[in-house]
């Protein structure tokens, strides 16, 4: 039972007030784009032993889409930062650095 | 014989007497019993049967780890099975009887079983019910189902109700032992909110059996004290009767009250599931003894020492006239000398260990005369529903018997091992203590929460320390971390001392004695609920399930409703002896939440019945149910099938309601229907991304129907589009996809295109939406009179603002009947009014309601298709013949993209149809069309199935739409369906609009 912090609404709450959405920067390939890239938009997924990057909504409060940086091993939240952009902000990223020296994620890092 | 003894029993009050009843005879008992206690007082050891076997069980333990002293408990409602005697507190009238066994407990046909043991070895049913395949299912199958099981499942509804129950603290303590009070008191000294948890009926655990001092205090008296002082801080909350029953990520902790079982003629719920979230955690858990593996070791009266002394200590209870004590450490004289002071015999002590000098506890049992026999063992037991005596060998040796010694008990002690359960169920990595062959915490290896820092500690006993002195140091020093993890700032205040004797190490015995042949192996049990012995864990080594989880599921051992409580440490070292490996790189077998059963009824909580759910009503929900609706859960919703009129059957309604809409007039309350307003400058740009076809373009005043995909291409939802004025739009979505559809607009809007200017409302809610239809619809709007709703001014998928018979109404000229058709939208408030006066005018007009059944007959004869019936999540427009409401004109869609994937451009996709038996007959609905010949698993090959079958009451037989290999063009061509009724229908591919094809009915 994780415990989140809706960087939208400020509210913390149980898991069970949030929705798992997957994935988070994802890029939207659309028609044109050849079946590598649509492919890996659709189906490939990171799936680390560490680090990542993930979407969640704080479902049962204010409706909000949030992006979430957590260690998949101890489930510890290095911490939660808007929808709105296609990159972790650099200062979580230097959070990241200072407690997991050496990670990195997808293109990122 | 085992019996009450004349004094002691610190728990119990004689003053107190009670009645029960065990197997239907009645027995004496007093307040403050377990259910064991009170069943030994009465003489009563043989309390059950054996899993496998069904050999005679006695009461082993006297805590949580008891795997034999199951029982059946109350009657009808309150009935349940597998209760534990020894956890089972007393009361005035209690009702147990014993399980597995027929005809009775004392004289079993299924002990049978035990005199075959050696033909049914470890994966016996693996190997034996494998071959040949066929009797599978007729004869193996239902022979293990009644074999399966130990008590019976309750049949009855749960009389008794439960509930759930929130808690925040900073420092949650898991056990009230010494060492979980001591964390307590400094959590709290230090401020923390403290939430104190204890499944016992009592706080103070093993300590005021085991004795020893704390700042010269007897132990029993500094338990008395902490509790009353931990009881009185307004900080500190300490719950008795409730067990700490899991550790989840993030601080999150279920803990499991029983609030009435031993009272159960109190009010309120009887069990309650706290949900607590917890700064820290400490598992203050205690520890459980092993029990020794020699021959013989499951006979009646072979018990854990630490249960004889608790019996004696706690019940005044004798297990025994003549207590034989068996063991390895130091621990179990103490029994001895506690089954001396109660006046009872020890004949002699059996020490495995060969020491240079006595330790004092040994020299205290030396002293009260009892006969110590160091480096001897068990080699046998003898006796069969109750011990008589054992058979003593040397442990160095092979088991050759040296001497009988008479006694009806065995005190066995094979040492003991922390309860770490709570802290492995959230990550807390365990260490092998080879100096008391145990596993342990390992503190460096903590549960870590959302902040990266350990969340569980662990104080006492459950941290692997058994001296007072350590245990009361580490529960005081853990309490002060975890305040200090939590904020708080613990006193500088110097740890009590404890004071108890210094003991002797123990030595590692996993086999009593430690040459023991096949015979003897063969007899020592490690499972006795599951009958599992040492001979079996061996033979599964050898067979070559050597990861530890391989061989408890194959064996059986630890998977009884203990867990392994007793059996776990015992069994993987003999595991670890057989692969010639030391026992940390075997490890055990994973650590589980529940620690021990919890009821159903406790999980559920509140959540059964009306409450289980809450019902989402229209505002016609009343009306339909005075009005026969026979009800259909449409997601939270209910929605009439049907009104059933008085003498009619529900089919006999839905052909009624079917055929009155297409010849007069029917009303369908459609208000369950989506309603999602999207406004804003980038509404119509955001519409054409969500649609496959195009929105943007739609006039104000005019409706189109439109199909969502998924990114992935599969059609996702359906539904009529409104152009309320230039920057909105009104999105009708099927009744279940309104709450999916609107956040699956969030997500895009939110996520992908979040500097588009739009926003989304969901209106379902708002406004009671009723379907007017029929040849009589627009005389019965005319009736009501207000707003033109001719031919001319409202003509077909065109759309108003008006008044009808003085209601403010929308009305939709949509039609899902092919019928002349109004769905009239107006304020929620105002529904059953206008319901009101369309039945009042429509009543010359012949108005009927229908319900959904009718409406899906009725959208069938017109091959229209249905979310959910046409479309499964693998089901593309183009497969539904839908290509006209895909836009070629946009350069992007959702699912545009998927559609011109290799799979879903595939000429050889199964295809829209209708289908019309021969016979008239209606298809099974999702009866498959098979083809020639069989696929690779030797199954007959398929060509299509059907997706929507009915009677047509308007054309007399049955019709049905299905997905049919290249199907469009093998129209008139008749296909097979076998049906699960033993019936082949054959039916002919035919157009699936089975009614006016041409549309004139709706356009008029």
């Amino acid at each position: 039972m994780l415990t989140l912090t809706c960087p939208c609404c400020g509210v913390t709450a149980e898991e069970t007030e949030f929705h798992a959405g997957g994935e988070a920067h994802l890029t939207r390939y659309g028609p044109g784009s050849d079946d590598t890239e649509f492919e890996g938009y659709l189906f490939m997924r990171e799936n680390p032993k560490g680090v990542h990057f993930e979407r969640w909504r704080h479902v049962y409060g204010c409706g909000k889409w949030f992006q979430v940086a957590r260690c998949t091993v101890t489930l510890e939240l290095f911490g939660a930062y808007p929808a709105q952009t296609t990159r972790p902000p650099q200062a979580l990223q230097d959070t990241i650095t200072a407690k997991r020296p050496g990670w990195s994620w997808n293109d990122i890092a | 014989m085992s019996t009450r003894l004349a004094t002691g029993g610190r728990l119990i009050n004689t003053d107190a007497p009670m009645r029960f009843t065990f197997n239907g005879k009645v027995m004496k008992g007093y307040a403050g019993d377990t259910l064991a206690s009170a069943l030994l007082a009465n003489d009563q050891m043989l309390v059950g049967r054996s899993f496998k076997y069904h050999r005679p069980r006695g009461i082993v333990a006297s805590g949580v780890e008891e795997p034999n002293a199951l029982v059946n408990l109350g009657v009808e409602g309150k009935f349940e099975p597998n209760q534990r005697a020894t956890t089972t507190e007393l009361f005035d009238g209690l009702l147990a009887t014993s399980q597995n066994h027929w005809p009775s407990l004392e004289f079993d046909v299924g002990a049978l079983n035990a005199r075959l043991s050696r033909f049914m070895p470890a994966g016996f049913y693996y190997k034996m019910f494998i071959h040949p395949r066929p009797l599978w299912k007729h004869v193996y199958e239902p022979f293990i189902r009644q074999a399966a099981g130990l008590g019976q499942a309750p049949k009855g509804r749960d009389a008794d109700s439960y509930e759930h129950f929130y808690a925040f603290c900073d420092v949650l303590v898991v056990g009230a032992g010494i060492a979980g009070l001591m964390a307590a008191k400094s959590a709290a000294d230090a401020g923390a909110r403290v939430l104190s948890l204890e499944q016992a009926p009592q706080g103070g655990g093993r300590a005021p059996v085991d004795g020893g001092q704390v700042d010269g205090v007897p132990v029993d008296k500094v338990v008395d004290q902490l509790v009353s002082e931990l009881t009185e801080m307004p900080n500190v909350t300490l719950r008795l009767r409730t067990m700490g029953a899991g550790v989840y990520d993030h601080g999150y902790v279920l803990g499991y009250e029983r609030l009435t079982d031993h009272a159960p003629d109190q009010p309120g719920p009887r069990h309650r599931l706290w949900r607590i979230k917890a700064g820290q955690v400490i598992t203050a858990t205690g520890a459980i003894e092993r029990p020794l593996s020699f021959a013989g070791n499951d006979v009646p009266g072979v018990m854990l020492a630490s249960a004889v002394r608790d019996y004696i200590v706690n019940y005044g209870v004798s297990p025994g006239d003549r207590v034989a004590v068996v063991t390895n450490n130091d621990d179990a004289y103490r029994t001895a000398i506690a089954v001396k002071k109660a006046g009872l015999d020890v004949p002699v002590i059996l020490d495995a260990r060969v020491l240079p000098e006595d330790s004092p506890l040994m020299a205290e049992a030396r002293a009260a005369g009892i006969r110590v026999m160091m480096g001897h063992g068990v080699a046998s037991v003898m006796g069969g529903k109750r011990v008589t005596g054992i058979g003593v060998c040397a442990q160095a040796g092979e088991g050759a018997v040296l001497e009988e010694i008479g006694c009806d008990v065995v005190a066995m002690s094979g040492g003991w091992s922390p309860v770490v359960h709570l802290w492995s169920h959230c990550g807390g990595k365990l260490q092998w203590d080879s100096d008391y062959a145990m596993f342990r915490p390992d503190v460096h290896k903590a549960p870590v929460g959302g902040d990266g820092a350990a969340f569980v500690r662990t104080a006492g006993a459950a941290n692997g320390h058994f001296g007072l002195h350590e245990i009361v140091g580490d529960g005081h020093a853990c309490g002060g971390l975890a305040a200090k993890a939590t904020g708080h700032t613990p006193r500088k205040t110097d740890a009590p001392q404890g004071d108890s004797p210094s003991e002797a190490p123990l030595a590692q015995v996993w086999i009593m004695p430690q040459g023991a042949g096949k015979t003897l192996r063969a007899k020592a049990w490690l499972d006795y609920q599951n009958d599992v012995k040492v001979s079996d864990v061996q033979l599964a080594a050898q067979e070559g399930f050597e990861s530890v989880e391989h061989a408890k599921r194959y064996t059986t051992l630890g998977m009884a409703t203990d867990q392994g409580k007793l059996s776990n440490i015992n069994g993987l070292a003999i595991l670890s002896d057989a692969l010639d490996q030391p026992i940390p790189q075997t490890g055990t077998t994973t650590f589980r939440p529940p620690y021990t059963p919890i009821s159903m009824g406790a999980i559920a909580g509140e959540a059964r019945g009306a409450v289980f759910q809450p019902i989402r009503r229209t505002p016609m929900h009343d009306w339909h149910e005075a009005n026969g609706a026979d009800w259909e859960p449409v997601g939270a919703w209910r929605r009439p099938y049907a009104y059933v009129r008085q003498g009619e059957s529900v089919h006999d309604a839905v052909m009624r309601e079917t055929r009155n809409t297409r010849e007069n007039l029917g009303l369908l309350d459609a208000s369950t229907l989506g309603k999602l307003l999207v406004k804003g400058p980038d509404a119509g740009r955001f519409l054409d991304m969500l649609y496959t076809n195009m929105m943007s373009t739609l006039k104000p005043g005019k409706c189109r129907y439109g199909l969502m995909c998924g990114e992935n291409g599969f059609l996702i939802d359906d539904g009529v589009v409104a152009r309320i004025d230039e920057d909105t739009w009104l999105c009708h979505t099927t009744t279940g996809g309104a709450d999916s559809i609107h956040q699956h607009m969030e997500e895009w809007l939110q996520t992908e295109w979040w500097d588009w200017q739009v926003y989304v409302a969901n209106l379902t809610e708002q406004y009671a939406q009723v379907a007017v239809v029929g040849p009589n619809a627009r005389a019965a709007l005319e009736a009501l009179g207000g707003m033109d709703v001719s031919r001319d001014a409202l003509g077909f998928m065109e759309w108003a603002d008006g008044t009808l018979g003085g209601f403010d109404a929308r009305v939709y000229r949509i039609s899902f009947s092919g019928e002349l058709s109004y769905e009239v939208a107006v304020r929620a408030s105002q529904g059953q009014a206008f319901w009101d006066a369309l039945m009042a005018v429509g009543d010359s007009l012949g108005v009927m309601p229908y319900g959904t059944e009718a409406l899906h007959i009725l959208r069938a004869e017109k091959g229209f298709i249905m979310i959910g019936d046409e479309t499964d999540g693998t089901v593309i427009p183009q497969d539904l013949g839908l290509h006209w409401a895909l836009s070629k004109k946009k350069d992007d869609y959702l699912g545009k993209r998927a559609h011109v994937r290799s799979h879903m451009a595939d000429p050889d996709r199964w295809k829209l149809v209708g289908l019309e038996t021969l016979d008239g007959s209606t298809l099974p609905d999702g009866a498959y069309a098979v083809a020639d010949g069989t696929n690779a698993n030797g199954q007959r090959n398929v060509q299509g199935r059907v997706t929507s079958s009915y009677h047509s009451p308007n054309l007399g037989k049955g019709i049905a739409m299905g997905l049919v290999h290249h199907g469009p063009d093998r129209m008139g061509e008749v296909i097979e369906f076998p049906g699960t009724d033993g019936k082949t229908y054959q039916a002919r591919i035919v157009s699936p609009v089975f009614y006016d094809a041409a549309g004139e009915k709706q356009d008029v």
